[in-house]
C-alpha cells in the first residue's frame, strides 16, 4: 500500500470521518493542540534561552533542563496525539501539502535531536560543555522547532 | 454606545483594505501572532507553574521575574501589535464575533488578575521569595492566570469559525445580543 492510499484509508476510517464531519471536533482538537503549543514552547525556550546565556542565568543548565523535562515530554505527547487526530481527519490534503511535509521532516529531526544530542548536552556537568557547544545546540533546537511551528501554521494557509 | 461605526470607518481605511487583501502579509502577521504564543504564554505558563509550586520550585520568585519577565514582556508586545493588526485587517467581523468578544473580556480579566497579584501578594515577595509553597493568594493568581489564558487561546482560535456570525441568520437571540448583531425584525 502506498502513502497516498494509506492517507485515503485513514481519512475514510471511522475516527477520521467522525472528526471531519463533526462541527466541533476539529476546532476542539485544534484548540488543545494550541494550548499544548504554549507549554512545549515555554519548556523548549526555557532551556534553549538558558544555553544561549539568557533567561534563568543563575541556574545550571542541567537543573533548568531537569525542571523543563516533564513539561516538555507531557506537552509533546499531547501535541502528537492531537496532531494525529487533526491529521487523520484530512490526511489526503496533508499528503499533497508541502508545508505539512516540511513540518513532519522538522518534527522528526526535532524529536531525534531533543532526545539525543540536546539531552546529552543539557544533562552533562557544567564544566564539560563549552559555551559554544551550548549555543550551537540551542540554535539548532530553536531552528528545528521553528520549522515545525511555521510549517504547521502554513498548512492552514495553503490549499 | 456602539463601536460599530468606528469599526466600519476603520474597515474603509487604505491600510485595513491592503492588509485584508494581501496575499502574504496577513498570513505572516497571523503566523507571528500564533508562534509568539510560545514566547509570551510559554514564559507566563512557567511563571504560573512556579506560583503553583509545580515547576522551578528551587528558583527564587524574584529571579524568575527578573530573568523571564523581559522575555514575557517582549512576547506580549509582539502579541499586542500583531493582534492589533489582525483586528485592523478585519474590524467589523471581529467586533461582531462572539469569540472575539469573549477573548477581549478574558484579556481584561487576565490584566486585572495580574494587577491584583502585583498590587497585593507580590509586594511582599521578599517574604516568600524562596518558599516552595507560595502563599494562597499567589497560588490563586497563578491558577486564575492559567485558566484565563487558556480561554483566551481557545476563544482566539475559534474566531476563525463562522458558526455564530451575524450574517448567518437565524441565530438564537442570546447569540445576536452577545455578538452585537444588527438584525432586522419583522
Amino acid at each position: 500500500m502506498d502513502l497516498l492510499a494509506a492517507c485515503q484509508w485513514l481519512e475514510a476510517s471511522p475516527l477520521g470521518t467522525a472528526i471531519r464531519t463533526s462541527t466541533w471536533a476539529f476546532a476542539v482538537i485544534e484548540s488543545v493542540h494550541l494550548l499544548a503549543l504554549a507549554v512545549i514552547g515555554g519548556s523548549v525556550l526555557l532551556v534553549d534561552l538558558r544555553m544561549l546565556g539568557f533567561g534563568l542565568r543563575e541556574q545550571r543548565v542541567r537543573d533548568v533542563a531537569g525542571e523543563a523535562a516533564p513539561w516538555f515530554v507531557g506537552s509533546l505527547i499531547v501535541m502528537l496525539v492531537t496532531g494525529a487526530g487533526l491529521f487523520i481527519s484530512e490526511a489526503t490534503k496533508c499528503y499533497y501539502s508541502q508545508p505539512f511535509a516540511v513540518k513532519m521532516i522538522c518534527l522528526a529531526l526535532s524529536i531525534v535531536f531533543a532526545f539525543t544530542v540536546r539531552r546529552k548536552v543539557t544533562g552533562a556537568e557544567e564544566g564539560r560543555v563549552r559555551p559554544l557547544q551550548y549555543k550551537l545546540v540551542a540554535l539548532v533546537s530553536l531552528a528545528l522547532w521553528f520549522g515545525v511551528g511555521a510549517g504547521g501554521r502554513w498548512i492552514g494557509f495553503s490549499g | 454606545m456602539s463601536l460599530l461605526p468606528f469599526c466600519q470607518w476603520l474597515a474603509e481605511t487604505r491600510g485595513s483594505v491592503a492588509l485584508h487583501e494581501s496575499l502574504y502579509m496577513y498570513p505572516l502577521v497571523e503566523s507571528a501572532h500564533v508562534l509568539t504564543l510560545c514566547l509570551f504564554l510559554g514564559m507566563a505558563v512557567m511563571f504560573d507553574l512556579r506560583l503553583l509550586g509545580l515547576a522551578l520550585r528551587r528558583v527564587p520568585m524574584t529571579e524568575i521575574t527578573r530573568r523571564l519577565g523581559p522575555w514575557m514582556a517582549a512576547g506580549f508586545v509582539v502579541m499586542v501589535i500583531t493582534g492589533g493588526l489582525l483586528f485592523y485587517a478585519i474590524p467589523i467581523r471581529s467586533y461582531q464575533n462572539i469569540f472575539f468578544r469573549i477573548k477581549v473580556v478574558m484579556l481584561m480579566l487576565a490584566g486585572l488578575n495580574a494587577w491584583v497579584f502585583h498590587a497585593t501578594v507580590h509586594r511582599r515577595v521578599a517574604e516568600w521569595d524562596r518558599d516552595r509553597v507560595t502563599p494562597r493568594a499567589a497560588r490563586r493568581a497563578g491558577a486564575a492566570s492559567l485558566v484565563l489564558w487558556a480561554v483566551i487561546v481557545v476563544a482566539g482560535r475559534m474566531i476563525a469559525y463562522n458558526w455564530f456570525d451575524c450574517d448567518k441568520q437565524p441565530q438564537p437571540n442570546v447569540v445576536n445580543l452577545a455578538a452585537g448583531c444588527v438584525v432586522e425584525t419583522r
